[in-house]
Formats: C-alpha cells, sequence, structure tokens
C-alpha cells in the first residue's frame, strides 16, 4: 500500500512561485541577458510559469526554451524502463547568455549533470543557475546544489516526490508517496 | 505508445509491430531535431561498439549507417568484402565472429543473399541491423520513407502510394509494401510484366502495368532505379524502351489534376526512370528522404542498443 503525505498544498504554490521569481528579478532585472529553460518533461511546466510570470512583472518578453536529457542521461541501458524522449525547444544560441535551468524535484543531481551536458551543445552560456521546486536532502549523488528553491524536504528511500500540476491533475499539490 | 521494441534485432518490416514503426518514428523526430543543431551529437553510444559490414556496394545507406553511429557517439569500424579475406573463401559466420571477437556489439551487414541477416543473427551474440540483404527487405529504407512521407503529409493512413519500377529485384519494394500497409497507406506496385513477381496481388496491393494509371491513381510516387547491374537477362528490349513505357517526366505530372509526391530512394539514373526536372522539382522529397535517413538510423541504432545487456 502506498501512502501519500501532503507536503504542497494548492495555495501554498503560487506563494512559491511569486517568491521564485521575486528572486530571479532581484537577480537578473529586467531579463534582458537572461533566458529561462525548463528540463523536460517533468520542469516544463514549472518553468512556463515562471515564465508567465516574470513576463508579467518584467512588461516584456523573456526568451524561453524546453530542453530534453535523455540522449545525455547516464541510466541508459542500466534501467528496467527504456527512457522515451521529449521535444527539446531552443530555437535561439545560448552563447555568452545567463541560463536559468528549471526542474521540479532535485533529487541524485544527474539529471541536472544531464541538462548542463545537453546544454553546452547549444553554445557556452556565460553562467548557469538552476532553480527547483522541491530540493530532497540527503539524497544527493553529484556536487551539483540548486540556487534558487522553493522547499526543502526530508525523504527516505522507499519515498518519492510526486507533484501534480493544474494543467495535467486538475489540481496543483505535492505529495511525498511512499510505497 | 510502446517503450520499447518488440524485437531484439532488425531483420524485417515483416516481424515488427505497428507500435514499433510509431516509437522508432517518435523517437527519430527527436533524433532529426538533434541532426539540426549546432553540435549534432548526443553521447547515448559512447559504450557500444558497431561494425558496418558491406559484402555489396553502397554509398548512402553505408555513409548514413555510420553519420548515425557517429551522432549517437558510438565506435565504429568498417568493413567491405572487396579486399578482404572472403577473397580468401572465409565464410560469412566466420568472418565476423572474428569481427565481434574484436568486442563488437552491434553488426550493420549489407549482403546479397536473402536471408543473410537473419542467419547471422541466429549464429552470433551481437544486434543485427539489416541494411538490404538480396531482394528480400532493406528494412531502414522503408522506414525513412513512411517517415518522409509522415513528414510532408502529417499522416500515412489512407494514402495512396504507388511503386513504380523494378518490383522484382527491389529489396526496398518489399519493405516498403509491408511498412506502408502496417501503417494503414493503399499500395500500388507498378512496372513492366518481366519486373514483377508473380502473386504480388497476394500480399493485397495492386498490380498496374501503366505508369500513367499509377500516377492517375496515386498521391505518392515512389518512384525505384532500374538495377542496371541486375540485367544480364533481358528483361525489357531497352533502356530507352523502358524510359518511353515507364520513364516519369515533367509533363506527366503536369497532365495530372493533382500534385503528386514524388520519392527516389537512389542511386538515380537520371533520364532513365525519372528526368532531372522530376528529380530536381518542389514536388520531389529526395533529399528529405536522405537527411531522415540518418535520424531513422540513429533510432533504430539506439532502441536497439538500450536491449543489449550491459556486462
Amino acid at each position: 500500500m502506498s501512502e501519500r503525505r501532503l507536503i504542497v498544498e494548492t495555495k501554498q504554490l503560487p506563494i512559491i512561485i511569486d517568491r521564485l521569481c521575486a528572486q530571479l528579478i532581484e537577480r537578473h532585472g529586467a531579463f534582458e541577458n537572461t533566458v529561462i529553460i525548463g528540463l523536460q518533461p517533468r520542469g516544463a511546466l514549472l518553468a512556463s510559469r515562471i515564465h508567465q510570470k516574470i513576463e508579467k512583472l518584467t512588461g516584456h518578453p523573456v526568451t524561453f526554451g524546453l530542453l530534453d536529457v535523455t540522449f545525455y542521461r547516464d541510466d541508459f541501458r542500466r534501467r528496467e524502463e527504456p527512457l522515451i524522449p521529449s521535444a527539446t525547444r531552443i530555437d535561439f544560441s545560448i552563447e555568452g547568455k545567463q541560463v536559468v535551468l528549471i526542474d521540479d524535484v532535485f533529487y541524485t543531481g544527474r539529471t541536472i549533470r544531464a541538462g548542463l551536458d545537453a546544454l553546452i551543445d547549444f553554445g557556452r552560456p556565460a553562467k548557469v543557475e538552476l532553480l527547483v521546486l522541491i530540493e530532497r536532502r540527503y539524497t544527493q549523488e553529484f556536487p551539483v546544489k540548486p540556487d534558487f528553491l522553493g522547499k526543502r524536504v526530508n525523504t527516505g528511500d522507499t519515498e518519492k516526490v510526486l507533484v501534480e500540476w493544474k494543467e495535467v491533475n486538475g489540481k496543483d499539490n505535492v505529495w511525498i508517496v511512499s510505497q | 505508445m510502446a517503450q520499447a521494441l518488440s524485437t531484439p534485432h532488425l531483420i524485417s518490416i515483416k516481424e515488427l509491430k505497428t507500435e514499433d514503426l510509431e516509437l522508432i518514428f517518435s523517437t527519430a523526430d527527436n533524433f532529426k531535431d538533434v541532426i539540426n543543431r549546432p553540435i549534432k551529437k548526443v553521447p547515448s553510444l559512447r559504450d557500444i561498439t558497431i561494425a558496418n559490414i558491406f559484402f555489396e556496394n553502397s554509398t548512402r545507406t553505408r555513409l548514413s549507417f555510420e553519420l548515425a553511429e557517429k551522432r549517437l557517439s558510438a565506435d565504429v569500424v568498417n568493413f567491405s568484402s572487396s579486399g578482404s579475406s572472403v577473397s580468401k573463401g572465409e565464410t560469412l559466420v566466420d568472418t565476423v565472429k572474428n569481427i565481434l571477437a574484436m568486442k563488437v556489439d552491434m553488426v550493420v551487414m549489407r549482403h546479397s543473399s536473402p536471408g543473410a541477416c537473419q542467419f547471422l543473427a541466429a549464429n552470433i551474440d551481437a544486434k543485427v541491423v539489416n541494411a538490404g540483404d538480396g531482394a528480400h527487405e532493406h528494412p531502414t529504407q522503408a522506414l525513412l520513407d513512411a517517415f518522409s512521407i509522415r513528414e510532408k503529409y502529417g499522416y500515412i493512413v489512407g494514402l495512396k502510394v504507388a511503386i513504380i519500377g523494378d518490383i522484382l529485384h527491389s529489396r526496398v519494394a518489399m519493405s516498403n509494401i509491408f511498412c506502408l500497409q502496417k501503417l494503414g497507406a493503399e499500395v500500388m506496385v507498378c512496372g513492366p510484366t518481366t519486373l514483377m513477381p508473380r502473386y504480388m496481388a497476394e500480399l493485397g496491393v495492386k498490380v498496374e502495368h501503366d505508369v500513367r494509371k499509377a500516377l492517375a491513381w496515386c498521391d505518392v510516387a515512389n518512384v525505384l532505379r532500374i538495377q542496371l547491374e541486375r540485367q544480364q537477362t533481358k528483361y525489357f528490349p531497352s533502356l530507352r524502351e523502358y524510359t518511353l513505357q515507364f520513364g516519369i517526366n515533367k509533363a506527366m505530372l503536369e497532365n495530372l489534376d493533382k500534385e503528386i509526391t514524388i520519392m527516389h530512394p537512389g542511386p538515380i539514373n537520371r533520364g532513365v526512370e525519372i528526368t532531372s526536372d522530376v528529380a530536381d522539382s518542389g514536388q520531389s522529397i529526395i533529399l528529405n528522404q536522405v537527411e531522415n535517413g540518418v535520424a531513422i538510423r540513429m533510432a533504430v541504432l539506439y532502441l536497439l542498443a538500450d536491449k543489449i545487456v550491459r556486462a
């Protein structure tokens, strides 16, 4: 039997996103030389929400892309389930740009490692920063840390963080699911 | 959609399921994106070694496979039978086993004997990809042809595809028939009676001997090459006569009441099966086929590599 525990509820999520956007604008100003890139598939919706909010707050268009890291992962041929790629949508150069990379959950850091490899195939960015909604504590396997963080949680080996989005699940919720 | 291929090797289209075709296409969509990036390479297959073993001549297929392998970061060795120990009498299995002893994970093979890849897959411990075996099948060509049609129209179900030319010697025709039928297209074959295998209609395809009727019927015409090297027996009186009867020219296309798409697997005999103005026209997607070939082969190699058990 799997049990689930709510850690971010529908009303809390916009508050967290607003805070993250404020922190981003504090550091990147009008986003003139900054691009937002969401990691496919699970970081895409968060990145899109943040992108819309930032555009609203700054009042002008901000460059936005989606990056799929499937072909760069280090667990190809090493997992039970095959990896299914999603689309990459980066129709701009990231050469010399500040990049804000966005994912929903930070777990081991391996996806981010793959994401950094995938990213530099599109040019040499001036700087890359990482934003995640949830960071799982004590599970990191690579020397990578988020620069902007929604919430940090303690999770066990048998637990999983499940992020639900209004666009997909009808409601915004973040759960810890134990199996 | 399926998450993994249902077969351990790619020997023929006939053995694939429709879900396999869809999985290959959706994976190829992603690789087509990769090969249009500034850096056209991903590291997925960096611990895989692939041998390209060609017992028959090839330009496009071999180059396309090699590019696909390199863009997946695989290590590549090339072998062609001319100038090798095959001419000293070494058997197929011995040749390949010796190559595999050098720790090769996958073999891409072209051979003049139908069934050679099937035989190889049963006898060696490596993934086998058929790059053409005699007049049997050429699965990656059919996949890239169907992928190119899907790209142009956005769908395949219900489209009418005519395969025109030398059907008798063509592995491309066989693979195309199986592939397009699985995807829901209607298929017609058209060619001289001498170059038409018997019992074709039993495959569920229409058979036509008048190229004008075939063109008027179809949405897509896949024009095959007259295989000059396989014409020792006289299947038709002369190339000139073949061109008069079956060659496709601009005037024929302009006389149709719709704009059809022209495909050709290459190499083209310009002025024989199609004229240059047809091959180079806006209706032709011949060069798209070549570009898509790399993406399709990357997808096939990637999906098969996923099945290699890690030591």
